[in-house]
């Protein structure tokens, strides 16, 4: 597991639904086949009107448009409202995300299956804000996340924040996924 | 301390005497479920590790219903039926609902309670949001991600956090103006969209007892649009007369304690309630029909795990009835079961595919349809600057389609008032 990520950050609001992650139409892509998976980068958060995308002044694609090849996102951390991940079981939307090249994602709270799939998948680091922290910090600013201390640095402004222990599913995340974790305890061979 | 229902059955999956709130506990699942959408994925899951010689822990418990994009011509939804189709040959699974044959069933929440396979007590987990629907037979029910469900497909476990209860309490006959689908919009825009996250929505009270299946179904499916880890409602008399046609095993009726802990509870005299509507972009976006009426409409959507119950087409039908639709209107039969319904089922001796025919309204086959958008070609799909009503169950933004669509949540009757009409319309004037 890394301990620091490191990237530009991409900020939302409250209640991103999955259909918002990775709208249904896309939902027929393999996940397992790494060229054409690559569809699910491409389609990330395609779903959010463009208005509200990249806060506080929106109109900011979170995938650059004009290739249809390209998958990879200048943002590797989203920071979003309340409710995130809200709506589908799809786990091809914290999948997205990861094909996106997003590391963590800060959130005031998460729905529950989504928050799941993050972790048992070992898509990406669902951390908590104690607070409305996607109102503090602006699409494009330079974050540093220490996993260690639970702590956030926004480089582009200096200011620390501090983030909610990721508390009974460390272990999950350090093992790497569910399955890792269950041959760790010994659960399955 | 006394124990709700459903930390009584999640005691009893783990193992245990008792379980508290909060606590993570491995539970031993009864049923897994899964359909096209998700099924490919958490094969391909299951297999990676679990090696080639994998194996699924109960065959007899897995249950695949391809559901979701099955008429269409997108090539990569076909090949996810055909992933499945391959899988259930090579392993012989006999719970495979295959498209194309007399075993196709449709929306896996209805054929899941139609085919026998909800049964009180027990454990089901689902790679859909909306597996929370079977709670309303008794038992413990939710949504999984592909991970989880591979998890469970080699191991039949999976690990949960026990949730907190909440208690919904609906007293008084429900008015004939009413349907379940109100009361749980009420309820959703009492506590949103996250007010039931990480928690179990319980529901009871004289009116829920007065409610069938169906209805009961509406109300457990929707939990999920709080954020609900289940929703649940106690087995009665009900309940039993309904597992009586289709299942022949003994099972145990949980309740809940009346010294039970709950985080909160909320109580309603149903006699009071209206006809609600969630509007756009969200289905806790409450408001009475009575203030949004005369919103004029480009379609009108009835269908889904939700509101395409047979309950639910009586009640559109019984509006519709005489009339003709003013805008585009969908009807689509959550199961090929309803479907079949609809030829058989009356109303002053008029069947209600009649009377949807006589209306103009367009019958569609089976299926999730455009519920969830799905591929370009999916019928009823929401286009760019749509207004459309619907009984189904999320306004997201491009939840049925475009993002430019706006989309209001309603009851099958505020529906069928609103298509005779072209316009959002309280179905009180037709009653």
């Amino acid at each position: 597991m890394e301990k620091i990520i490191k990237g530009k950050v991409f900020v939302l609001g409250d209640n991103i639904d999955t259909d918002q992650i990775i709208p249904a139409e896309h939902l027929v892509y393999s996940l397992s086949d790494p060229e054409e998976s690559k569809k699910y980068g491409h389609f990330a958060l395609s779903g959010v009107p463009l208005s509200k995308a990249g806060l506080p002044e929106g109109g900011i694609p979170f995938i650059k448009p004009g290739s249809n090849e390209n998958y990879l996102s200048d943002f590797s951390i989203v920071l979003a409202g309340s409710n995130f991940g809200c709506g589908s079981s799809r786990e091809h939307a914290p999948f997205a995300l990861q094909v996106a090249g997003v590391k963590a994602v800060i959130a005031d709270s998460y729905a529950r299956i989504f928050y799941r799939n993050c972790v048992d998948g070992g898509f990406l680091i669902p951390y908590e804000a104690p607070f409305k922290i996607n109102e503090k910090i602006k699409t494009g600013d330079e974050l540093e996340i220490d996993l260690e201390k639970d702590s956030l640095r926004n480089l582009t402004t200096g200011l620390n924040y501090n983030l909610r222990s990721l508390g009974d599913i460390l272990p999950i995340i350090e093992a790497g996924n569910i399955f890792e974790y269950a041959r760790k305890t010994g659960m399955i061979v | 301390m006394g124990m709700t229902i459903t930390e009584k059955i999640l005691a009893k999956s783990a193992g245990r005497n008792r379980v508290e709130p909060g606590e993570n506990v491995w539970l031993n699942v009864d049923v897994l479920m899964t359909h096209d959408v998700c099924g490919p994925p958490t094969i391909a899951i299951w297999k990676r590790e679990f090696g080639k010689d994998a194996k699924i822990w109960d065959k007899s418990k897995l249950v695949i219903f391809p559901d979701h994009y099955i008429f269409t011509k997108n090539p990569h939804a076909n090949r996810n039926v055909e992933i499945l189709r391959q899988f259930a040959n090579e392993y012989e699974i006999q719970n495979y609902y295959d498209v194309g044959t007399e075993r196709y069933k449709g929306v896996c929440h209805v054929a899941l309670a139609e085919e026998g396979y909800n049964v009180p007590g027990t454990v089901l987990f689902g790679t859909d949001s909306h597996t929370c629907t079977s709670g309303a037979f008794g038992m413990f029910s939710t949504g999984v991600g592909n991970t989880d469900a591979a998890f469970i497909l080699g191991t039949g476990k999976i690990w949960e956090k026990i949730p907190q209860s909440l208690k919904f309490t609906f007293e008084g006959e429900l008015p004939n103006y009413l349907t379940a689908k109100d009361l749980i919009l009420r309820i959703l825009g009492d506590i949103t969209t996250d007010g039931a996250t990480y928690s179990a929505m319980e529901f009871n009270g004289s009116t829920i007892s007065s409610l069938s299946m169906d209805e009961r179904m509406t109300l457990t499916n929707m939990a999920i649009e709080a954020g609900g880890m289940n929703g649940i409602i106690q087995a009665d008399k009900v309940t039993e007369d309904y597992l009586r046609e289709r299942i022949d095993k003994d099972y145990e009726i949980f309740s809940s304690d009346p010294d039970a802990n709950y985080k909160a509870k909320y109580s309603y005299d149903t006699s009071k309630l209206e006809p609600f509507v969630a509007k756009p972009h969200s289905p806790d976006n409450l408001d009475t029909v009575a203030n949004v009426q005369g919103t004029k409409l480009t379609k009108c959507y009835i269908g889904s795990c939700t509101g395409g119950k047979l309950s639910d087409f009586i009640a559109a039908g019984k509006i519709i009835f005489g009339n003709k639709v003013k805008v585009p209107t969908f009807v689509v039969p959550a199961s090929t079961a309803v479907r079949k319904q609809l030829d058989e089922e009356t109303i002053s001796g008029i069947s209600l595919t009649r009377i949807f025919e006589n209306a103009e309204c367009v019958i569609a086959e089976s299926s999730c349809a455009a519920c969830l958008g799905g591929p370009m070609d999916t019928i009823g799909r929401a286009v760019d600057g749509e207004v459309i009503i619907s009984t189904t169950n999320r306004n997201f933004p491009g939840r049925m389609g475009s993002k430019k669509a706006a989309v209001y949540l309603a009851s099958p009757l505020t529906v069928g008032a609103s298509a005779i009409t072209g316009v959002i319309t309280d179905p009180r004037e037709f009653i």
